[in-house]
């Protein structure tokens, strides 16, 4: 079941996860950097290896840092349980493998971070798994998708990588559930801080940790967080979960960890087989960066705001696509799901084109030309030479990259030297 | 009591004032899961007395097992049913019958009218939860499966038991 606290998010954002240290006291989260754990006996050790109780094992199935981080992104998204993984897109592989089979197929929003559509629509086939990509506004389209027998999962962005564009998470969780899926959302762009998508009816949520949770370009991280509200055994859909595993002797984990079953597979199976797991440092990183998440979001937020602002008047400025503009089609859905705020990262064209576009990236003085977004500094990138080179020019338009868009992520500077340093270096575009 | 939301203090009352637990639907094969809260409350200090009438005289973790809990010697303070919500009613009154404190029923079990009774004779009633589950988030184990507790304190975890 989803989790509801009496704590506020900036109190969980802090104390999450995070009670002293058992051994020594330490107030701080203590990186725990080793590769295993002593049993107590051989029975101890057999319990374990058994799930038949709690405890650590070897690092690439938990580590108590790691876990510290877990139950903090858990906390923060209102899910029941949380799996860390190396990064982002290793969460994104985790969570497919708990739910997909070879010649099984999943359906995604056409608007997604560039890396996501191809680690979907190509490495994604060689396990068997096809992706079909539907405009996510289209609910009729997106109804039809579903239909077919091998569909697992919906998969959509909440505040999409890179054009501003927001998915209307209510009605796609009901077009999912009435399909016998669930509703899985990367909520990378917009954090907990703005958007919890299980409020809305999702069922997992996605997380890049290495953006805004962590907040500093500094830790790569992901997560896959589980509400606990999918009833995996509705149909027979989800074999991994509702049938006896042979890795654990016929164990069937949705009977013996009811709503925990999801986030158990992660590390059981998940972390245990596939390996992508999180760096005890990268966690401490990423669990110090998540204290602060809510004032840097706002802050985030409202330099993003003051920036697009100028940008739209701006006379070599040919769009803006921030959601936060009014007339913008997606602000109603920016009121509804992300508190009336839009995030720190969107997307403009220049006059001029691609040309003009990597001129202007190239005169920056104090945004980073860098492909990543969520940091403490302003960073600036051509999408269509960069992150998203591997699509077709068609998949580039359509995932709002085309070759005149520029993406920014509005870090926690001044808000006027960011202004003036897009002014100096649109001057020389 | 609303059995949709419990809070933490009374989840921790029971388990507190619990000594003795009959698990009425208890297995013997190991990778079955009452096996493993058996043996996981085992570990924390719990006495557990197995009930099966499919098993009954055998034993399951050291412990005998009994064909029904009228049959067990000892009193009973919680009955941990591991059997579907249908037949958790008859063996809730059964519980109410030989004295128990509190009736738990397992994950996905659940029978309103039962714990309506029993709560009418002045038990504690739990249902749609694990008791194993319920004591690692409580005691900060959970976490380290990376579950979200919904414990948050400043104070120095006890050390495992
Ligand atoms: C929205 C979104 N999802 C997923 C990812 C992948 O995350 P990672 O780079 O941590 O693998 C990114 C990275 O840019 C992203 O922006």
């Amino acid at each position: 079941m989803t989790q509801e606290s009496p704590y506020g998010f900036e109190t969980l954002a802090i104390h999450a996860g995070a009670a002293p240290d058992p051994a020594t006291g330490a107030r701080a989260t203590p990186i725990y950097q080793t590769t295993a754990y002593v049993f107590d006996d051989a029975d101890h050790a057999a319990s374990l290896f058994n799930l038949q109780d709690y405890g650590y094992i070897y690092s690439r199935l938990g580590n108590p840092t790691v876990s510290v981080l877990e139950e903090r992104v858990a906390a923060l998204e209102g899910g029941r349980g949380a799996t860390a993984t190396a990064s982002g897109h290793a969460a994104q592989m985790l969570a497919m493998f708990t739910l997909m089979e070879p010649g099984a197929s999943f359906v995604a929003a056409n608007k997604l971070y560039g890396g996501s559509v191809t680690q979907f629509m190509r490495t994604f086939q060689k396990f068997g798994w096809d992706c079909e990509m539907v405009d996510v506004d289209d609910f009729a389209a997106v109804e039809e998708a579903l239909k077919k027998s091998t569909v697992k999962a919906l998969f959509c962005e909440s505040l999409a990588n890179p054009g501003g564009v927001i998915s209307d998470l209510e009605p796609l969780a009901e077009l999912a559930h009435a399909a016998g899926v669930p509703l899985i959302v990367d909520n990378t762009m917009a954090s907990p801080a703005l958007c919890r998508p299980f409020e809305w009816g999702a069922d997992i949520v996605i997380h890049s940790t290495t953006k805004f949770i962590s907040g500093h370009g500094n830790a790569m991280g992901g997560m896959v967080v589980d509400s606990g509200n999918f009833n995996w055994a509705q149909n027979d859909k989800f074999p991994s979960l509702t049938q006896p595993e042979p890795a654990y002797h016929g164990l069937n984990f949705f009977e013996t960890f009811g709503d925990l079953a999801m986030t158990v597979h992660g590390h059981a199976v998940g972390l245990r087989d596939l390996g992508p797991t999180m760096a005890p440092m990268n966690a401490f990183l990423a669990i110090t960066g998540s204290e602060t998440l809510p004032l840097r979001m706002e802050r985030h937020c409202q330099n993003a705001a003051e920036i697009a602002h100028f940008l739209n008047t701006h006379p070599k400025v040919a769009w803006v696509s921030y959601a936060g503009l009014e007339g913008n089609k997606y602000k109603p859905l920016a009121d509804k799901y992300l508190g009336g705020k839009a995030g720190s990262v969107f997307t403009f064209g220049v006059k001029g084109g691609y040309e003009a576009g990597l001129q202007l990236v190239e005169s920056c003085e104090l945004f980073s030309h860098l492909a990543n977004l969520g940091d403490t500094r302003s960073l600036i990138l051509h999408p269509a030479s960069t992150t998203h080179r591997q699509l077709t020019e068609e998949q580039q338009i359509s995932a709002g990259a085309g070759p005149d868009v520029l993406r920014i992520s509005i870090g926690l500077e001044t808000a006027k030297d960011l202004i003036a340093d897009l002014e100096q270096a649109m001057a020389g575009a | 009591m609303d059995h949709d939301a419990y809070s933490n203090s009374y989840i921790r009352d029971v388990l507190n004032s619990t000594k003795t637990v009959a698990m009425v639907g208890a297995s013997p094969k190991w990778n079955r899961p009452s096996y493993f809260v058996m043996k996981y409350l085992q570990a924390k200090g719990y006495r557990v007395i197995p009930v099966n009438p499919g098993a009954a005289g055998q034993e399951i973790l050291g412990e005998t097992v009994y064909g029904d809990l009228k049959s067990v010697p000892e009193p009973i303070d919680m009955v941990d049913i591991f059997r579907n919500s249908e037949a958790a009613g008859p063996i809730a009154d059964e519980a109410v019958e030989v004295g128990a404190k509190t009736v738990w029923m397992q994950l996905t079990v659940r029978n309103d009218a039962a714990a309506a009774r029993a709560e009418a004779a002045g038990l504690n009633v739990v249902m749609d939860r694990c008791p194993k589950i319920e004591f690692a988030r409580l005691n900060g184990e959970i976490g380290w499966s990376g579950v979200n507790s919904g414990v948050i304190s400043s104070k120095r975890r006890r050390a495992r038991a």
